[in-house]
């Protein structure tokens, strides 16, 4: 057997270290942000066009996607400011990416749209005061037994495409019980991004929780 | 997917303290991966192959040590592992709720082997 020397680096520690930084730095420039998770097709971007408009302070909203910039460019016509970040294979984004993609101006609030996916984004911290999960009553009321990280992880969560309530199988008691077992106090809401109905209640709450960071 | 770039990351700091010892190349990575670090070990044995492939620990063997996840109790102040689907205390008495630690989250190379010529 050869020499062995000793290493004790955590790896982990570098990324949790920059996703601190880039809080701390959001922070103590008053500016609030959140980690948008969801699976793919679930209306994040949906979600945010309808919410952004409601809230009274200014929004910047980050996109992360594997590839395209279909979601920036629906923002910048909705006259929201917006960045595209593309993994190109990478299935979450993580704090060097949200630190390079930080606007020098920014206040208020800042929005990050993760890369859809219902499994990595609950991982990893990348600089968000809280993270915000959104998901639909079509993907099934399984969800939280069989992703319970995502359902443990967030804030806040918000339940879109209520209009397609009646189509589906949905079980409310069984998906809330779950998600109860996992994270007794989040709040869940319930919106439909076709109809516009119930962001005011989320805009509220949020403006709410972000009062001890704004400006 | 995402084992690819730490995998990279294990390389690169192994090659580092290599050098550092003038080795002439890595025999073994010694890892310690919690079970909620993030990474699945069987994708990272699988990546590092391809990664290490070129550089001073070509033909490193990876050996993981795993750790699982403890809930700390917030009445007794006890370690223990959860349950599925609840985080109360099996502590005989206690009737405690568990919150997550650090314990089950690390991602350490503890240490390397090497060969100096």
């Amino acid at each position: 057997m050869g020499e062995v020397i000793s290493v004790q680096e955590e790896l982990l520690e570098r990324n949790r270290l920059l996703a601190a930084k880039v809080n701390y730095d959001l922070t103590s420039r008053g500016v609030f942000a959140v980690n948008v998770m969801g699976a793919p097709g679930v209306g994040k971007t949906t979600v945010l066009l309808n919410l952004i408009p409601l809230l009274d302070k200014p929004s910047f909203v980050i996109e992360g996607d594997i590839q395209s910039d279909i979601d920036t460019r629906k923002m910048r016509a909705a006259g929201i400011p917006a960045t595209q970040i593309n993994t190109d294979g990478a299935c979450h984004l993580d704090s060097p990416q949200i630190a390079g993609a930080i606007p020098a101006d920014l206040a208020g609030f800042l929005f990050i749209e993760n890369i859809g996916n219902l499994v990595c984004p609950a991982e990893f911290m990348i600089g968000e005061h809280i993270k915000l999960l959104i998901v639909t009553p079509v993907e099934g009321a399984d969800k939280p037994y069989k992703y319970p990280l995502a359902f443990e992880k967030a804030d806040v969560i918000v339940v879109n495409k209520l209009d397609l309530l009646p189509h589906v199988d949905f079980d409310w008691d069984y998906f809330a019980d779950g998600v109860g077992k996992l994270n007794q106090r989040v709040p869940l809401f319930k919106v439909s991004g076709r109809t516009g109905e119930g962001f005011e209640a989320v805009a509220q709450w949020l403006t709410e929780k972000a009062r001890g960071v704004l400006s | 997917m995402h084992e690819y770039p730490i995998t990279q990351a294990i390389v690169e700091t192994a090659e580092r303290h290599a050098r550092r010892h003038r080795a002439a190349r890595v025999t073994a990575i010694n890892l310690v991966i919690g079970d909620h670090s993030g990474y699945l070990a069987d994708a990272i044995e699988l990546y590092f192959d391809i990664v290490a492939k070129g550089s001073l620990a070509e033909t490193a063997r990876l050996n993981i040590e795993r750790v699982r996840p403890m809930l700390r109790c917030a009445v007794c102040g006890g370690l223990f592992r959860r349950r599925p689907f609840e985080f109360s205390c099996p502590e005989p008495g206690c009737g405690g709720e568990g919150a997550p630690t650090d314990i089950g989250r690390e991602f350490l190379v503890k240490s390397i082997e090497i060969e100096t010529d």
